[in-house]
């Protein structure tokens, strides 16, 4: 039988798989079994590796593998075309992609490509009846989402980001098939030349069980954020103005144009709570909040709100901690 | 030519929290929200300036909207570029990155020549980043997004580049033609010469304007019918259902109350 597929690109990087890969697999696995569809995933790399079966553990029914001696790291034109030729060959219905850097890099390049629609960065996926993806997509500040859909073509394609959906814990008994192929593609096609890497350990603070946030309010207190951090051994977050600032790296930037968290715990310093930093703290579990003005949306976002000076509070926050872990030491 | 011709493309959106969903019609409402240069876009403009300051060459800025935004053009002309164009026909209303890639590529091809298209690495009204490496794709140019810095090297004719990826950085060279796109902050755009912009109000410089017919673009290939997304609804975000508990008190209690809190969590 020839069943129709959804796609999702496997992202490699120097470090191994982006987990965004996963979640977006995760997220494919359910869709398909809404509709009855196959989940396969593309792999693209210059060798064989053990990815191929975790994305069969991690719920994917089919693998395409695609090996060439130039695909150790990515570059716009093989991988554009790699997944062009695929796509003519098994004209997949939806192709998930993750919307990191490279990956939009590439998928923004792709859907011209393929003459078909991209929706970019969505928050929920649904699909329905008649296999139509349906994409959410945050409109300004995130209060309102735009369902979107694309019915006149395949692949139907959308890009998601870091946190949103949930990756399935990796099963070694599911089963599923792996293709390898070896494409031909004329030797002067990748034009683009790397001079140079440099791997940064950049911090994912996505999977931080406990997060500090820094907003606007408490910019001038950022060494005693990082402090915090370090006692109840956890990340720091920030809102846009203080990435913007260019005070944290973009990794730290919570909400709709930065990462989601999904952590147990998160207190906010000095953020106002506009709707498009609120929608990246959606799935903490709990949601502790300083700040001075006591009409500020933050506080209708907490479970736990303060209206007081975040400066203030802050060191005292700290030398408490510090008191409480000596007494338990 | 001598130098680098260089294309940056401008985006004029609205101010993010000025714009109100109207809770009746649940639609967006643009109306009272005032208008701002795209922040990266004035990066990319900085960047097309200083190569322009090393290597010589022409800027041309390029940017969709409606007639009114010639205001905006001048300014951007005050920056520093040479020319600016902008692409206005009621018919590019509604179009997905698709239309709008192929309407922004037409103008470049139109202008001829280019060497190097600057963009911002994304709008700050529903953003996406998926422009820069379409008008690639449609102009058959190579590509680079997120970009740090940006050279020439002219005996290879190629743009070297310093990208941030999800691990890093990485530096690549590419071919010329090219498409670029620059993050937010990675120069300090420099401010308009307002004199300048005070005499191309006095004497009532025209900004050109290509419509679709000048682009030789088809009705169905621009704006809501040359898309292939459509707004399937509009629906509220699910509100956050939090306890909203104050912790109120002096700011012992409050401190000692947070600790707790802090440490079972």
């Amino acid at each position: 039988m020839n069943s129709k597929e959804i796609w999702v690109f496997i992202e490699i990087s120097d470090t191994g798989v982006e987990p965004v890969s996963w979640e977006l697999l995760g997220k494919a696995r359910e869709l398909a079994n809404k509709v009855n569809f196959l989940v396969t995933s593309i792999i693209i790399s210059n060798k064989e590796s053990k990815i191929a079966e975790e994305a069969i553990a991690r719920g994917s029914d089919k693998v395409l593998y695609i090996i060439h001696n130039e695909c150790s790291h990515y570059s716009f034109e093989l991988f554009t075309k790699i997944i062009t030729d695929l796509n003519e060959k098994f004209k997949p219905e939806i192709l998930l992609m993750p919307a990191t850097h490279n990956s939009r890099d590439l998928a923004g390049r792709l859907a011209i490509r393929l003459h078909t629609g991209l929706t970019a960065d969505v928050v929920q996926l649904d699909i329905n009846n008649q296999g139509i993806l349906l994409g959410a997509v945050p409109g300004f500040g995130g209060s309102i989402l735009a369902i979107i859909k694309c019915e006149q073509s395949i692949p139907q394609m959308a890009t998601v980001r870091p946190g949103i959906f949930q990756s399935i814990l990796p099963d070694q008994n599911r089963k599923g098939t792996i293709e390898y192929i070896f494409p031909q593609i004329k030797e002067n096609l990748k034009e683009t030349i790397l001079i140079k890497k440099i791997t940064l350990n950049k911090e994912d603070i996505s999977k931080s069980p406990r997060l500090v946030i820094a907003g606007r309010g408490i910019s001038s207190n950022l060494n005693e954020i990082r402090l915090l951090a370090e006692l109840i051994n956890g990340g720091v977050g920030v809102t846009r103005p203080i990435s913007d600032m260019g005070l944290f790296g973009r990794e730290h930037q919570i909400g709709s144009t930065g990462i989601s968290v999904k952590s147990k715990l998160a207190i906010i310093f000095g953020a106002s709570g506009a709707t498009h930093f609120s929608s990246g703290i959606k799935n903490v579990e709990t949601v502790i909040s300083i700040n001075l003005d006591h009409k500020a949306l933050i506080n209708e976002v907490s479970d736990y709100f303060i209206i007081a000076d975040a400066s203030e509070i802050l060191p005292r926050i700290i030398d408490k901690l510090k008191l409480k872990m000596e007494l338990i030491k | 030519m001598k130098g680098i011709n260089i294309v940056v493309c401008v985006k004029i959106v609205p101010k993010p929290e000025e714009v109100k969903l109207n809770l009746e019609t649940n639609t967006l409402d643009r109306a009272n929200a005032s208008s701002i240069i795209n922040p990266p876009d004035k990066n990319a403009i900085e960047t097309a300036i200083q190569l322009k300051q090393i290597y010589g060459g022409q800027i041309t800025v390029i940017s969709m909207g409606p007639p009114f935004f010639d205001g905006f053009m001048k300014l951007i002309i005050s920056m520093g570029v040479d020319k600016a164009i902008l692409l206005s026909d009621r018919a590019f209303a509604g179009a997905d990155t698709y239309p709008t890639t192929k309407t922004l590529s037409q103008a470049i091809k139109k202008l001829g020549n280019v060497d190097l298209v600057i963009c911002g690495e994304e709008s700050a009204d529903g953003g996406t980043g998926n422009v820069p490496p379409g008008i690639a794709e449609w102009l058959n140019y190579s590509q680079a997004t997120y970009c740090h810095e940006i050279d020439y090297d002219a005996s290879e004719q190629r743009f070297i580049v310093k990208r941030s990826i999800s691990d890093g950085f990485e530096i690549i060279s590419i071919p010329k033609p090219a498409v670029v796109s620059v993050e937010l902050n990675i120069n300090t755009p420099r401010f308009p010469d307002f004199s300048l912009k005070k005499e191309l109000d006095n004497n009532k410089h025209k900004i050109p304007i290509w419509s679709a017919t000048d682009l030789d673009l088809e009705p169905n290939e621009i704006g809501l019918s040359g898309s292939f997304t459509t707004v399937d609804s509009l629906i509220q975000a699910k509100g956050l259902e939090r306890k909203q508990i104050q912790i109120i008190g002096n700011i012992d209690d409050i401190v000692d109350q947070l600790v707790d809190l802090i440490i079972n969590k």
